[in-house]
């Protein structure tokens, strides 16, 4: 910052430096989310008990860059009479949003881009712009398939939204503060002293809403291969459909990444308070953050390897009948501990 | 009612599934790495058709027609004529393998053992038409694996 200050003016300098910090986010983000789809196809082969790609590198290490140049090399596809604007916005509306997200995300104690006091707020909106890249590339397309995956997929992700927001709402009250440093920092003290613990319900109920939110499997009626071919995105081919890929695998990176942080300590040790600290203060923060990340990315895969596809009435009953209550319950509870200074996570 | 009301809320059933697929996650795998290794094959595996010849040269195919008449694909087409020593031979035996179930009918009706299945099954075809296969390429089959032939038929004549 200093170095590029003191031969650009002020203003310039700045921006450059954000526009360095944003790459220095998004690029490993981009690599992450392409070595995510091999440990996909990896994890879920290994449950299937079969060996998973293997042919492209080492170990298939090559594989997510193989797959990456084919969907490069192939024809984008336009339908006739589809809406031609909406039709290329669209992936970029499900990436976008997904990417904008970790603006606000604190990877380490001082490693954050922007300090925001409402990043809580920030997050939750930036999640559900994101349905509208489906909406509108299901309306697009000018196909009846996407148009009912684009339908289903709206109502679902309305629903769980609700859950979500009212999970979030008992984190903050645990928390006393929407700015995602402050809810880490609020989580200091031991393995125990982290929400995953008093917050229980809502850390299950926000990471099935997160599962949902993505359309991921067992939630993923929104694609539904065997009843509307793909869903929102059948229309989609080469570069376009890589972009909704990509957007899909970085938003389950951020919903694992959140629940990381808000219910597991974000960047704090899981050695707090415990004769092992010592030992292990070398490590970084953002790795600690990393390892937590990966357990809920893991379990999005496991999920898909063990869960067929809800019926539909059957996820809104979930949505609306059993999450909504149990949430509203769980945040007096919450609220009920925080006014009563309940030890140790309140006092 | 209440019982199952707590277990489907508890999600038991659920953690049930994902400790099974769990189990799974480290149990061995079953992959066949597949050109390098392969899978074991009986001698009585029924592959590509090969036409075979006696040990001094002479095809073994007598135009009996019985292959053809036991077929329950119509897949083989033979015509016969007599040869210039005078002896019965086919001057056509096509094989379209479009048509072919792979049953082993025609080798097991066969009463001199001409026509075999042989244990080749990786054969493409690229062009429309390459799926007759003719009497020529019978037999160029059959000179290839006859070792493999006559091992696989001779493990299995006890049984017969």
């Amino acid at each position: 910052m200093e170095l590029l200050d003191s031969f650009l003016p002020h203003d310039l300098a700045a921006v450059i430096w954000i526009v360095l910090k944003i790459v220095l986010i998004v690029l490993p983000l981009m690599g992450l989310v392409a070595y995510y789809t091999l440990a996909e196809r990896k994890v879920i082969g290994f449950m299937q008990v079969r060996i998973g790609p293997n042919r492209v590198g080492p170990n298939g290490l090559g594989q997510p860059i193989a797959d990456a140049l084919k969907l490069m090399f192939k024809e984008i596809i336009l339908p006739t009479k589809a809406n031609k604007t909406l039709f290329l916005i669209a992936p970029l509306l499900t990436l976008g949003p997904a990417l904008a997200a970790w603006a606000v995300f604190p990877f380490d104690a001082e490693l954050v881009l922007a300090d925001v006091n409402a990043g809580l707020l920030y997050i939750l909106a930036l999640t559900s712009v994101g349905v509208y890249g489906v909406i509108i590339a299901g309306w697009a397309s000018n196909s009846k398939y996407a148009l009912l995956g684009a339908v289903r997929s709206a109502a679902q992700i309305v629903s769980y939204e609700i859950a979500m927001g009212f999970a979030i709402v008992g984190v903050l009250v645990a928390a006393g503060s929407l700015n995602l440093g402050d809810i880490v920092r609020a989580q200091d003290g031991s393995l125990f002293h982290w929400f995953w613990l008093p917050l229980f319900p809502l850390l299950v109920i926000y990471f099935i809403s997160g599962v949902a939110e993505t359309n991921r499997a067992p939630f993923d009626v929104a694609e539904g291969e065997s009843e509307i071919v793909a869903g929102f995105h059948v229309e989609y081919s080469g570069m376009t459909f890589a972009v909704f890929f990509l957007g899909e695998y970085a938003n389950m990176i951020l919903i694992s990444a959140l629940t990381a942080l808000m219910f597991l300590g974000g960047w704090l040790s899981p050695f707090q308070g415990t004769f092992l600290e010592p030992i292990f203060s070398w490590v970084p923060g953002i790795l600690w953050l990393f390892l937590k990340t990966a357990i809920f990315a893991f379990l999005f895969l496991w999920f898909r390897a063990t869960f067929p596809r809800y019926r539909y009435d059957q996820i809104m009953r979930l949505g609306w009948k059993v999450f909504i209550p149990i949430t509203i319950v769980w945040i007096m509870v919450v609220g009920l501990a925080v006014v009563l200074e309940l030890p140790w996570w309140f006092d | 009612m209440f019982k199952n009301y707590i277990k489907s809320l508890l999600l038991l059933e659920l953690l049930k599934g994902l400790r099974l697929t769990g189990r799974y996650f480290f149990a061995k795998k079953f992959t066949v790495q597949y050109p390098e290794e392969r899978a074991p094959m009986s001698p009585r595996f029924r592959g590509l058709h090969a036409q075979r010849r006696y040990e001094n040269g002479e095809e073994r195919c007598i135009a009996c027609k019985l292959c053809e008449a036991t077929c329950p694909a119509l897949a083989i087409t033979i015509d016969v004529e007599a040869r210039e020593d005078g002896s019965r031979r086919t001057s056509r035996y096509d094989i379209d393998l479009f048509k072919c179930i792979f049953c082993g009918f025609c080798q097991e009706s066969c009463p001199v053992d001409a026509i075999v299945e042989t244990r080749v099954y990786e054969y493409a075809f690229e062009d429309p038409g390459e799926s007759i296969m003719t009497k020529e390429k019978l037999l160029a089959v059959g000179d290839k694996n006859e070792s493999q032939i006559s091992a696989d038929i001779a493990a299995q004549a006890k049984y017969r």
